[in-house]
């Protein structure tokens, strides 16, 4: 394991140069996942060999340039990578430790990475920031699950969904889980509610299955409930409670 | 200076001129002429965003910026003319293609272009070579003869002068094992048969010599 690990960093500079096989190439890039370090010194060297390629640069035949823009009509463009590839066995892993029903480990983990997966596929603004914000959501959700005082609470929603709120007092975080959610209708979305002693506090949106954060001061409330609002969501609710779930005290 | 002027006659007094429609003269260069050698790519990130949503004008600028970059590595690699044209539009629609793919926070859009045009180029070579698998050995001992020849083609333009003078402050072992996989697409194996030098040596030039190389160009990511 030792020698492996050694092995893989000296092939760091051949990787950047471009002088592994295709099968190593394969291993690398599956070593370069699990290795922070592997990763940043890649990317030094890929700019370095960048910076030699530069040295070469030359004009192509300017007949190229507008058989390449007519080509692109025809390509699809991928989607963006999910950007969490290991998160699954870690989501897993944790919920395994803390013997979670199994069940529940399994919909929570796939209901998150669906969430993830789902967010990744929408051509938004700023792709990159909402890789970034789907892995702070998801190691939010991981901390709250592998949190030494989660508490769960299993519902169902008036329209059938089964939902599950883990809770951590300690983290004052709470996430909501949702499984068979119908879609909410054009215009619509479904709004998560924080209730403070009758009071309902806007705890975040959801429009498909998934996990998300609650957002607000999950502590100090007695209830999450959800509704049905325009899109965007809404400061007050103003259809009836679909769930009502009691967290615990 | 302020003596009457010789003749006593009055003159209007100096002022400036107008300079509407003239070029300044220290006018800043805008980011983003400086074509292929302005390697920070702080403003193409900004446009591989708008590619990665399926804008083909962006996807012009990005070409006018890559291309040359791109075409260039290819053909010293691949050096068949024709071929290297193929492989640079194959490049070309792939970064188009894999634009959702670029992250910023993995390094500059230049460095990721250059990995994608490098390992195209060396795809084709190699599968050229698989053809022709027994001559192999022989014409991987064919580059080292050919090497010096690799770094004294590099060309003069500002940028590649900086990269020269780095290279020349490698050993002779150091470049030989990074331009003959980089330049010349060999793997570190064929790279060790043609210096014959053993396998754990080269993959040791290769690191410290891009180290080397890393530090000399300051780079950073």
């Amino acid at each position: 394991m030792k020698h492996h690990a050694t092995d893989a960093h000296t092939l760091v500079a051949a990787y950047a140069l471009g002088a592994l096989d295709d099968a190593e190439r394969k291993d690398f890039d599956a070593h370069l996942r699990a290795c922070e370090a592997c990763r940043q010194e890649a990317a030094e060297f890929q700019a370095t060999t960048a910076r030699l390629a530069a040295a070469v640069a030359q004009p192509p035949p300017a007949a190229a340039k507008a058989q390449v823009m007519a080509a692109i009509d025809e390509v699809r463009q991928l989607p963006p990578r999910i950007p969490a590839p290991s998160a699954a066995p870690v989501l897993g892993g944790i919920l395994r430790r803390r013997a979670v029903p199994l069940a529940l480990a399994a919909s929570v983990a796939a209901a998150a990475l669906g969430g993830v997966a789902i967010r990744q596929t929408q051509n938004g603004q700023d792709l990159e920031q909402q890789a970034r914000q789907a892995q702070q959501q998801l190691d939010a959700v991981s901390a709250v699950l592998a949190a030494p005082d989660a508490r769960t609470v299993h519902g169902k929603t008036a329209n059938g969904a089964l939902t599950t709120v883990v809770s951590s007092e300690q983290q004052n975080k709470a996430a909501f889980t949702a499984a068979n959610l119908p879609a909410p209708g054009s215009g619509k979305t479904y709004q998560l509610w924080l209730d403070h002693d009758g009071t309902m506090r806007p705890a975040g949106l959801i429009d498909h299955d998934g996990t998300v954060l609650l957002t607000g001061n999950p502590a100090d409330a007695g209830a999450v409930g959800l509704t049905l609002e325009p899109a965007g969501g809404s400061p007050q609710p103003t259809t009836d409670p679909l769930l009502l779930m009691t967290l615990p005290a | 200076m302020d003596a009457p002027p010789p003749d006593g006659l009055t003159r209007p007094p100096l002022r400036l001129f107008p300079t509407a429609g003239a070029a300044q003269v220290n006018q800043p260069i805008p980011f983003g002429t400086r074509g292929p050698a302005d390697h920070a790519g702080t403003d193409l990130s900004d446009v591989m965003h708008q590619v990665a949503q399926g804008d083909k004008r962006a996807f012009s600028v990005l070409y006018d910026a890559l291309a040359p970059l791109v075409f260039g590595i290819v053909v010293k690699v691949v050096r068949d003319r024709a071929q290297s044209e193929e492989v640079a539009q194959e490049v070309m629609i792939d970064l188009w293609r894999q634009a959702a793919r670029y992250r910023s926070e993995a390094g500059a859009v230049t460095a990721w272009a250059a990995t994608i045009a490098h390992r195209r180029a060396v795809d084709r070579v190699r599968s050229a070579q698989a053809a022709a698998d027994r001559e192999h050995a022989q014409a991987a001992r064919e580059h080292t003869t050919a090497f010096d020849e690799v770094t004294e083609q590099v060309e003069t333009r500002l940028e590649s002068e900086q990269v020269r003078r780095c290279l020349r402050g490698l050993t002779e072992l150091q470049r030989q094992a990074v331009t003959l996989a980089y330049y010349r697409g060999l793997t570190y194996r064929e790279v060790a048969e043609a210096l014959r030098t053993p396998l754990p040596t080269i993959k040791t030039r290769m690191r410290d010599g891009l180290i080397r190389l890393r530090d000399c160009m300051g780079v950073t990511t």
